[in-house]
């Protein structure tokens, strides 16, 4: 049966690994190559690199980033932040990434989803969505953009239905209230998403502990979980974490 | 032992480019016949829709160019999209395909109520020996991304399964050619094995 992944995510600023708390305070933690090595050697199932290098002139070493990364991990990547054209997706994804991740950019122009869909097919195009509980949305959860600071006028559940239509292949589902708790995910949130739209979601936010990824996958009906922190700082290894996952009877690769 | 790998821009190719590069094959990606002719082996990989595929084999002379290969007795290896194509006929968009192998490609049925693409790890049941999985373990791991599987006309020709909702042939094999629905290029150790054992095969 199809099995649950778990994915790390590693933020890059001008070629170095950084991890911040409510994207602020961020530190240097590594280069991301040797970091990527790392995590396949521990059976990590996918790895997402988020570009947050704020000066356009600097954004062509994430590319080098990328084709080292590609030469030397042999299991699917994504590459987001910054992603606003065809063009932009084009250079990820020659140069070896297998999924172009689209944010805040995607919201401003949802047409963006689309157009990567019929260029390079759906399982090529995640978005990513910063959710924010907001009692005046339907579904009590609204989209916030710009790193969680600018809150714009969407359901959060209209809007990952929408996302769907578009073609997009995936959706990471990254809650702004949960991340950097370490309390664990949004459990109703993701469940809610999860159970509405017929594509993968990958939970985001929140994780402090391996148990936390038993509860997103058992409750949270997540099909995949995102972790930064956790391994990055705080001394587990995706290995245990998966070792715990299997002994939960939750399907993973081992 | 040249391996040729065909373009057909049916999807990225770097991803098999790197994964041979790092096993060290020898191999030329071309979308050329006269320059997959020399090869010894044939890579037919692919990612997309099936149709818009077809059409390209067809301008490129690909289609005429992958069956006598296949008729001469060279080893092939289809991946993914490849390994739909190599079969009578797909559901998308209601194609013909090349019709090497018995067996049409069909979409996971909507009555499963199952995320499709079926995305992600799954794992592979080794149904008869084949020296593609020499040295794996039963129920490896593979990468799968795809809407549509092989249903083959005739079950000998299955060399593994996979269950997503059902049970479907992830690897099948007839005569010199061999397929596979997953990704082995992104499929970590074990699929590095397998591209390895198809390298390595007489």
């Amino acid at each position: 049966m199809l099995q649950k992944r778990v994915i790390v995510c590693l933020d890059v600023k001008d070629g170095r690994t950084t991890k911040g708390v409510k994207f602020k305070n961020n530190i240097d933690i590594g280069d991301p190559v040797l970091m990527a090595e790392l995590y396949y050697k521990q059976g990590v199932d996918e790895l997402v690199f988020y570009d947050i290098t704020a000066s356009s002139e600097k954004r062509g070493i994430m590319i080098d980033v990328v084709r080292e990364v590609a030469r030397k991990i042999f299991i699917p990547f994504s590459v987001g932040g910054g992603i606003g054209s065809l063009e932009d997706m084009k250079k990820v994804i020659m140069a070896g990434a297998e999924k172009v991740s689209v944010n805040s950019l995607a919201v401003k122009n949802p047409s963006i989803i689309a157009e990567g869909a019929r260029y390079f097919g759906s399982q090529c195009i995640v978005v990513g969505m910063d959710v924010k509980k907001d009692s005046s949305k339907e579904s009590g959860y609204g989209i916030v953009i710009n790193g969680g600071r600018t809150p714009v006028d969407l359901d959060a559940l209209q809007w990952a239905l929408q996302v769907q239509e578009l073609g997009a292949g995936e959706i990471v589902l990254n809650s702004i209230d949960a991340d950097g708790t370490k309390n664990g995910y949004e459990l109703n949130l993701t469940r809610m998403i999860s159970g509405s739209v017929k594509i993968p979601v990958v939970a985001s936010g929140g994780a402090g502990k391996p148990e936390h990824l038993v509860d997103v996958f058992r409750e949270g009906m997540a099909d995949a979980a995102l972790i930064a922190s956790m391994v990055h700082l705080d001394g587990f290894t995706v290995s245990e974490i998966k070792k715990l996952l299997d002994t939960e009877k939750i399907p993973v690769r081992l | 032992m040249k391996i040729g790998v065909i373009d057909y821009e049916a999807g990225n190719l770097t991803s098999v480019e790197t994964a041979l590069r790092y096993l060290q094959a020898d191999y030329i990606i071309s979308g050329k016949p006269e320059d997959l002719e020399p090869c010894s082996k044939i890579i037919f990989p692919g990612v997309g829709e099936a149709s818009s595929a077809m059409n390209t084999l067809k301008t490129r002379k690909l289609d005429s160019f992958l069956d006598e290969r296949f008729k001469a007795n060279i080893p092939i290896l289809g991946i993914c999209l490849g390994c739909q194509i190599v079969l009578e006929e797909s559901e998308e968009n209601n194609t013909t395909c090349l019709g090497i192998v018995p067996g049409k490609a069909v979409r996971f049925p909507d009555s499963l109520n199952l995320k499709v693409p079926h995305m992600g790890w799954n794992q592979v049941e080794i149904e008869r020996d084949h020296y593609l999985f020499e040295g794996l373990k039963n129920n490896s791991s593979f990468y799968f991304v795809h809407s549509y599987y092989p249903l083959l006309a005739d079950h000998t020709t299955a060399v593994g399964s996979t269950d997503y909702g059902i049970r479907f042939s992830s690897v099948f094999s007839y005569k010199n050619l061999s397929a596979v629905q997953f990704h082995p290029e992104k499929s970590g150790d074990a699929g590095l094995k397998l591209l390895e054992n198809f390298i390595n095969y007489r």
